[in-house]
């Protein structure tokens, strides 16, 4: 049990990253990723919405659409499930805790529309995962984004000072350099984690 | 403004990938062989001129305050048809594009229409404005998985849902896989991005 969840996680931090391997959450990564503090907070709040979309919309798929014979309205039903998550969280954190609320206050509604909260949502019914392996899928896939933008921040506020060709400044180096990043954890992908854990 | 401009802004002046660089998830992940550009341009298409069209229809009964859920449940809806008419008809398309269909519902391309376009003008413009930023995403998917299938696999235009295997441009030998993996649409989309401003600023093409 143990084991299982352990290779779902390192498999969705390292080597199925959402942002480097899966293309999910492409926007937040090249429009949040300026300055370290704004990508932590940004991280954070990823991590955050995600875990909880994942054991709501798992919720949603097996205990309503599933009885009822509903199947095709997942994706409407799942966007309007994370669209009120994330409104519902932000009013909580407001009130529960301003400082938490500053932090990642301005970065909530930027969520909604975040491709990585569905497609954890999607990505778990699909493989079949149960209640816990979902919750870890989905706090692993927050935890892999927020690697992927943390690191990539600290580059790009190296980047700043470096002299590069005019033409290339701004989304074009970005995206050269999250291709390399991409490369280096393509490194990952030789694990045999089922052997690792002792599956 | 005249239905004719708003069908050719999208294309290439306000092209929703190379100039505005939005909807990048789908861009970067699907652009693997043409068939899958085209099909997921097309399938986006098809979802903007729609909402495009009832969010235009219904712009003065929609609430100001809860007009965001309102316009993803529209979107969603148009989406949900394209799922099932794709996993109907082109089975291995729908395949490959996999999880990337549901989510055009998040593709920001859409929204950022229906926000901005949609929800203050008239139908007409409306439907010319998402059939122009359709086609324009589309060319955009089309040029760049046209440089990476070419590249990373040595065919163009393999398409299962047709059994065609494609036309072979580079020995199997000398194809360098990594195009078509991760990397290489990151690698790929900055470059032609640089591209693009290098030309923009050589010729000077300010008003496209």
């Amino acid at each position: 049990m143990l084991g299982k969840l352990m290779v779902i996680f390192v498999g969705s931090v390292l080597i199925n990253n959402f942002v480097l391997t899966r293309f999910l959450g492409i926007c937040p990564f090249l429009g949040v990723s300026q300055q370290i503090e704004t990508a932590v907070g940004m991280g954070l709040a990823v991590i955050f919405v995600m875990t909880l979309a994942s054991v709501f919309t798992w919720g949603i798929q097996y205990l309503i659409l599933l009885p009822l014979g509903l199947r095709y309205l997942r994706t409407v039903a799942f966007i309007l499930v994370i669209a009120a998550l994330v409104q519902l969280v932000e009013m909580v954190i407001q009130k529960v805790s301003p400082a938490l609320y500053r932090a990642l206050g301005v970065y909530l509604p930027l969520i909604t529309t975040n491709c990585a909260v569905l497609g954890v949502a999607i990505l778990n019914i699909d493989e079949g995962y149960s209640l816990v392996e979902s919750a870890v899928n989905g706090f692993a896939g927050g935890a892999g984004f927020a690697l992927a933008i943390v690191l990539f921040s600290g580059i790009r506020e190296k980047m700043a000072a470096a002299p590069i060709p005019e033409s290339l400044k701004g989304y074009p180096i970005a995206l050269i350099t999250a291709g390399l990043m991409s490369i280096a954890f393509m490194g990952f992908s030789g694990f045999d984690l089922n052997r690792l854990f002792g599956l | 403004m005249s239905v004719g401009k708003d069908l050719t802004r999208g294309i290439l002046a306000e092209n929703p990938t190379f100039r505005l660089l939005l909807g990048m998830c789908p861009t970067l992940a699907i652009s693997t062989s043409v068939m899958n550009g085209i099909g997921m341009g097309l399938a986006a298409t098809f979802v903007l001129i729609g909402s495009n069209l009832i969010i235009s229809l219904v712009r003065s009964f929609i609430p100001d305050k809860i007009r965001i859920p309102c316009y993803i449940t529209i979107i969603a809806m148009f989406v949900t048809v394209v799922d099932l008419v794709m996993a109907g008809f082109t089975p291995a398309l729908h395949e490959t594009l996999g999880i990337f269909i549901p989510l055009i519902v998040v593709n920001c391309i859409i929204l950022q229409r229906a926000e901005s376009f949609a929800s203050k003008k008239p139908v007409i413009n409306s439907i010319a404005d998402g059939l122009g930023m359709g086609l324009g995403f589309t060319l955009a998917l089309t040029v760049l998985s046209l440089i990476r299938e070419t590249l990373g696999t040595g065919a163009v235009l393999a398409a299962p849902d047709f059994n065609f295997a494609g036309l072979r441009i580079i020995p199997e030998e000398f194809k360098a896989l990594i195009v078509v993996m991760a990397p290489g649409g990151f690698i790929t989309l900055g470059l032609v991005l640089g591209f693009i401003n290098w030309l923009t600023r050589r010729v000077g093409v300010q008003d496209l």
